[in-house]
């Protein structure tokens, strides 16, 4: 195929073209029926109908130009069902509509890591705000639409973050198949999160927003029509979510090999497991109350506005109903990858499995109950507050089950501190510091003072970024030799995680002191007697950002420049990937294989797993 | 932690009971120490019943969760040392060790009964007297005397707290409240969500639009505090800060009287747009244009 | 592809990002319409005196602004009446304010706003006649410094009035009130004041659009010794 031939198919080029087309369709499509004035309260400058049609037009025609309403169109006149798209080889198929499950992990990987570099970003920007109480680096309201997009950024974009690259890449092959369930729907999942970051990004044109990730409702239906651009991002985040959770589902209840019985699954399979219950249940609510947010915005409904009858408590629920298993889908996946990682490098099968299957479903289940924890002091009836205390308190029980399960494995084993392995005992600390914070924010009378303070930011940051982060770094490291068959640097990637670790504790810790000293969230001031605090804070964080320049160096280095060959098995792992050869051959598997353990035998002289020929792993037995 | 040990192993030093033993001394020291140094320090302080409360509460969690982090420190500063695999050896595996009902079970149990001790403690704590947390218009849990509460109205609005008196009849921008004396807040907002925050008080309740947030706070000595807004509010929620003061009732009368000074030439146009109410609920229906 | 041109694209995609980071940073920094104003000194008994002339309009008009029918404050300065909201002050200074409102009324939802406060002798003079209160219903805007704690509401133009401004700048010979009054800086400091009055139409609850972007109805007081 010649480059011009390639350039003009369906693929990412054609799909922004055909994007920002289909964004001017909508808007003057929107002007011409809708005229460029609504009365409604008065004169408003953005017509809000036209922003939203202008973005979904804009979604329409990204998808189009990347061939996603090729096969609808097709069958509709007749042509046969197929799986497959285009091209198996070559670097151009990454920026097309891909059904091969591994091509889309690594789509992710990249695109997730844009828009968490961006989002990273902002925090450094925000960061240098709070520098000084006195001096506005920003303008205040550019500095709400800094905070917001940070948050929103990394809460969109991260939920995906390790069933994205990871679960697509790895699920399958875990449970011995050659592809998902839905092939195509999973890169729809992929490219969906693309243009909703490009939408997000592209808020500040349109006045930015002023309320942060939450949306709260009086504030968001005062807001200029950057808060279109929030809705939508989120909106299409959650379809996104909801369609990777349908497909995990799907794939791993129908699509095990012969002998795969629940009870030999790897334990991410089973983190990915719990955590896409909560994407499948908890993302349409998202778009359920964003749905009522935009309608609120353009077509004048009340629903949050108590001057009509509505009531803001009614989105801080629904709102908050998504948000509490939101936090669990970021951080289950973390238990997964840290559970799952333990025993390669402990040599010793996972210790307590049922019991760390009882872990991660619980903590789904329970998630459930939790969600008015946010809303302590928010005036909800007082008879509630003991009983969402007790089920907050109660999530730290099937929590501890995971570090039990996860202390146990090492107990008495042959522990090698290879780079993954120091992500996940960093998560332990991390995890500990957050948990136990959580505990604090969980008591409703200590939660008084908490609310809404640095001390609930620093518990998240600590759960989520010490959680999910430092895990996902982890599974960067255990896998990127396996999908791409290079290795990465052992040294740099050990500087990358001595930094960050400190640099992460030495920026996030002193934040628990700063929130119970009277700083509240998401201020451009502060009492001048935080300074020196923050001024700490500040300068770990930009530390902190470098270090992550650190592995941006090493993937680059070592990827592109030296490439040096990965054997097929680094770790000595006996998970059935690492029984495959590096990078993993496009069909997966030449002969399915048939499962008589789970991936956990060591020490117990069990033949490799599958029943395929090692590719070079050594067996072990001591 | 006596894991069953592979037949026959004879030098095997028990590692369980060491890291059980050193934890358990660990903790010993830690606790008391943690809970009587380190508790009295934690925020909001000694200002009112509630925030006293509050640092109770927080030094009992912290006592609570002393033995946790020591378990945690004793187990990877022993195991990551003591487990760690030669280097240069062959890649050996370690004993096939997958459970042990016992350690299981007393894991459940411990952590099960630390849990529910916290949350019935924590409950106590909170149904004794508000913990100062916003209760909403039908509030359960006030201090004694709380008929007779001292009842301030705080007003959230874009980006200022104003508060009212309605036992003077009056209005201020500023926040004075008398010492030794239950007070009772009653926070409301007339346009978006805001959060009256007054930190040294430990009191926090929501404003939210339509809605009369009630919480309970029960001062003691003269003293000053700072309000903050804590709920993303706009442009100036990070300016949207007071400073408050605790004085005597004398200085109270005097206050008071300085401050009606002021507010006399707008009571009569209070009095003619609505009737000054306990429970504010103005309508924030007026719109511009 | 050889190692030289792989160095290359890893070079220009460096350079790319950061001048795409540069001017995202830069981009945010920019003051959206309201650079600082430094209002003329004079010294009067060697205590620096200031005159502050400013105006709020009912729409800034499309030569002003991308957002013609927001509401506004202007600032007079050497060079005409100007859309911006930072204004640099002296510290420990008087400041003489003369404010003249274009704009018809919203009203005060908060009429505890309604007396002028913190200011010298807590009147202000409406169209020459002293006045300490006045009607929070007649409200049209307020400036108020609340760190300071300074509040001023000015009244709005009747409904009736002839000869009403369009967009600004308005002449003296459309129907306007005039407010006068005094206050004092003392210690430098960055101050922010805003308007109380729910006076941006269309938006609701009257507090969006201008009323949460510097340069229309929010700005800052830079006080500098």
């Amino acid at each position: 195929m010649t480059l011009a031939r390639r350039l003009l198919g369906f693929n990412l080029l054609t799909a922004i073209v055909l994007g920002v087309g289909g964004w001017y369709a909508g808007w003057f499509g929107a002007h011409a029926i809708v005229g460029p004035s609504i009365d409604y309260f008065g004169n408003i400058d953005y017509n809000e109908l036209s922003v939203f049609l202008a973005y979904l037009g804009g979604v329409v025609g990204f998808l189009a130009g990347l061939g996603f309403l090729n096969y609808p169109l097709a069958r509709l006149r007749g042509y046969p069902p197929s799986l497959r798209e285009k091209e198996t080889q070559g670097i151009g198929r990454y920026f097309t509509l891909c059904t091969d499950h591994k091509v889309v992990g690594i789509q992710y990987l990249w695109g997730i890591g844009l828009f968490f570099f961006i989002g990273g970003l902002n925090a450094m920007l925000i960061r240098t705000e709070l520098l000084t109480p006195h001096n506005q680096v920003f303008p205040a309201g550019t500095y709400l639409t800094i905070v917001g997009m940070h948050g929103t950024m990394m809460m969109g974009m991260m939920t995906s973050g390790i069933l994205g690259p990871f679960a697509n890449y790895l699920v399958p092959i875990m449970i011995g198949a050659r592809r998902m369930a839905f092939p195509r729907i999973e890169a729809l999942t992929f490219w969906l999160l693309m243009a909703a970051g490009g939408i997000l990004t592209t808020t500040i044109f349109f006045g930015g927003f002023p309320t942060g990730w939450t949306g709260y409702a009086p504030l968001s239906n005062e807001a200029s029509a950057g808060m279109d651009n929030y809705i939508l991002f989120f909106a299409l985040v959650g379809i996104s979510m909801t369609l990777l959770g349908v497909n995990m589902l799907a794939t791993i209840v129908t699509m095990r090999a012969p002998g795969l019985t629940w009870t030999r699954l790897p334990i991410f399979v089973w983190g990915v497991v719990s955590t896409a219950v909560l994407m499948v249940l908890a993302a349409p609510v998202l778009i359920a109350v964003l749905s009522m947010e935009a309608l609120d915005r353009t077509a004048q409904t009340t629903f949050f506005v108590t001057a009509g009858g509505g009531s803001p408590y009614l989105y801080q629920n629904l709102f908050w109903i998504f948000g509490h298993p939101e936090v669990y889908i970021l951080a289950l996946p973390g238990f997964a990858i840290v559970l799952e990682l333990l025993p390669v490098f402990a040599r010793k099968p996972l210790w307590g499995y049922r019991l760390a299957v009882a872990g991660l479903l619980g903590v789904s289940l329970l998630s459930w109950f939790v969600w008015q924890h946010h809303l302590f002091v928010s005036g909800m009836n007082g008879d509630l507050r003991p009983f969402y205390m007790l089920s907050t308190e109660l999530i730290s029980i099937p929590t501890g089950f995971t570090f039990l399960c996860g202390m146990m494995t090492l107990w008495r084993g042959r522990i090698r501190y290879t780079v993954p392995m120091l992500f996940c005992l960093a998560w332990f600390f991390n995890f500990l510091i957050g948990g136990l914070s959580g505990v604090f924010l969980s008591d409703a009378p200590s939660d008084t003072t908490t609310h809404g303070s640095f001390f609930s930011m620093a518990h998240f940051h600590y759960t989520i970024m010490g959680g999910l982060v430092f895990t996902f770094f982890a599974g960067i490291y255990y896998w990127v030799p396996k999908m791409t068959g290079f290795q990465l640097n052992e040294r740099l990637g050990k500087i990358h995680f001595w930094t960050m670790f400190f640099f992460f504790n030495s920026t996030f810790f002193p934040l628990f002191i700063a929130g119970f000293e009277g700083q509240p969230r998401r201020v451009v001031t502060y009492p001048s007697g935080l300074q020196f605090l923050n001024d700490w804070v500040s300068i770990s964080a930009f530390c902190l950002g470098i270090s992550m320049l650190v592995f941006l160096f090493n993937l680059v280095w070592s990827l592109a420049f030296v490439k040096k060959p990965a054997e097929a098995n680094p770790w000595g792992s006996r998970s059935i990937e690492f029984q495959l050869p590096s990078p993993v051959p496009v069909h997966n598997f030449d002969r399915l294989p048939v499962f008589t353990s789970d991936p956990y035998g060591y020490g117990e002289g069990a033949p490799p797993l599958g029943g395929l020929a090692p590719a070079g792993a050594p067996a072990g037995r001591d | 932690m006596s894991a069953a040990a592979p037949a026959g192993s004879v030098a095997t030093p028990n590692h369980g009971r060491r890291v059980v033993i050193a934890w358990l001394l660990l903790s010993a020291v830690a606790t008391p120490l943690v809970a009587i140094y380190v508790g009295p320090l934690f925020p909001p302080g000694n200002a009112t019943v509630q925030s006293q409360g509050q640092v109770f509460d927080n030094q009992v969690m912290t006592a609570l969760m002393t033995p946790v982090i020591c378990l945690l420190a004793v187990f990877f500063a022993y195991g990551l040392v003591k487990f760690r695999a030669e280097k240069n050896e062959a890649l050996l595996d370690g004993p096939p060790l997958r459970n042990d009902a016992k350690v299981q079970l007393l894991w459940v149990v411990i952590t099960s009964t630390m849990v529910l001790f916290l949350a019935g403690f924590g409950t106590y704590e909170l149904l004794k007297d508000g913990s100062g947390g916003g209760q909403g218009p039908n509030p359960i849990a006030f201090p004694a005397n709380h008929q007779s509460a001292f009842q301030v109205q705080v007003i959230g609005q874009q980006w200022e707290f104003t508060y009212r008196y309605p036992s003077l009849g009056l209005e201020s921008n500023q926040l004075v409240l008398p010492a030794n004396t239950d007070v009772e807040f009653h926070v409301t907002s007339l346009d978006v969500i805001h959060s009256f925050w007054a930190v040294e008080l430990g009191v926090k309740a929501d404003a939210n639009p339509g809605v009369d947030n009630v919480t309970y706070v029960q001062t003691k000595s003269p003293t000053t505090f700072h309000v903050r807004c804590a709920e993303l509010c706009g442009l100036w929620h990070g300016y949207m800060f007071n400073n408050g003061e605790v004085v005597s009732a004398s200085q109270f009368t005097a206050w008071a009287a300085s401050a009606e000074k002021i507010y006399a030439s707008i009571k009569p146009y209070v009095n003619r747009d609505a009737p000054y109410g306990l429970t504010y609920l103005p309508d924030p229906q007026r719109r511009a244009g | 592809m050889r190692t030289g041109g792989k160095l290359v694209l890893v070079v220009l995609a460096v350079g790319v990002l950061g001048t795409l980071v540069g001017f995202y940073a830069w981009r945010l920094t920019y003051e959206a319409g309201s650079p600082a104003y430094t209002v003329p000194v004079k010294f009067v008994a060697g205590r620096p005196v200031v005159d502050l002339k400013i105006m709020t309009v009912a729409a800034i008009g499309p030569k002003l602004s991308q957002n013609p029918d927001w509401v506004s404050y202007l600032v007079d300065t050497q060079n005409g009446w100007k859309r911006e909201t930072v204004w640099n002050l002296p510290a420990n200074a008087t400041v003489h304010v003369t404010w003249f409102n274009f704009d018809g009324a919203s009203g005060l939802r908060n009429p505890y706003l309604s007396r002028p406060q913190g200011i010298v002798g807590n009147r202000i003079l409406l169209d020459g006649k002293p006045v300490n209160v006045i009607d929070p219903n007649d409200a049209s805007h307020t400036f108020a410094v609340p760190q300071l704690g300074i509040i001023v509401a000015a009244p709005g133009v009747g409904d009736n009035a002839k000869n009403q401004c369009g967009f600004a700048p308005c002449s003296m010979n459309s129907a306007h009130r005039t407010v006068r009054f005094t206050f004092h800086t003392t210690t430098p400091g960055h101050f922010r004041w805003q308007c109380f009055v729910p006076c941006a139409a269309g938006w609701i609850d009257g507090f969006g659009g201008p009323m949460q972007t510097i340069g229309y109805m929010d700005g800052f007081l830079n006080v500098k010794a």
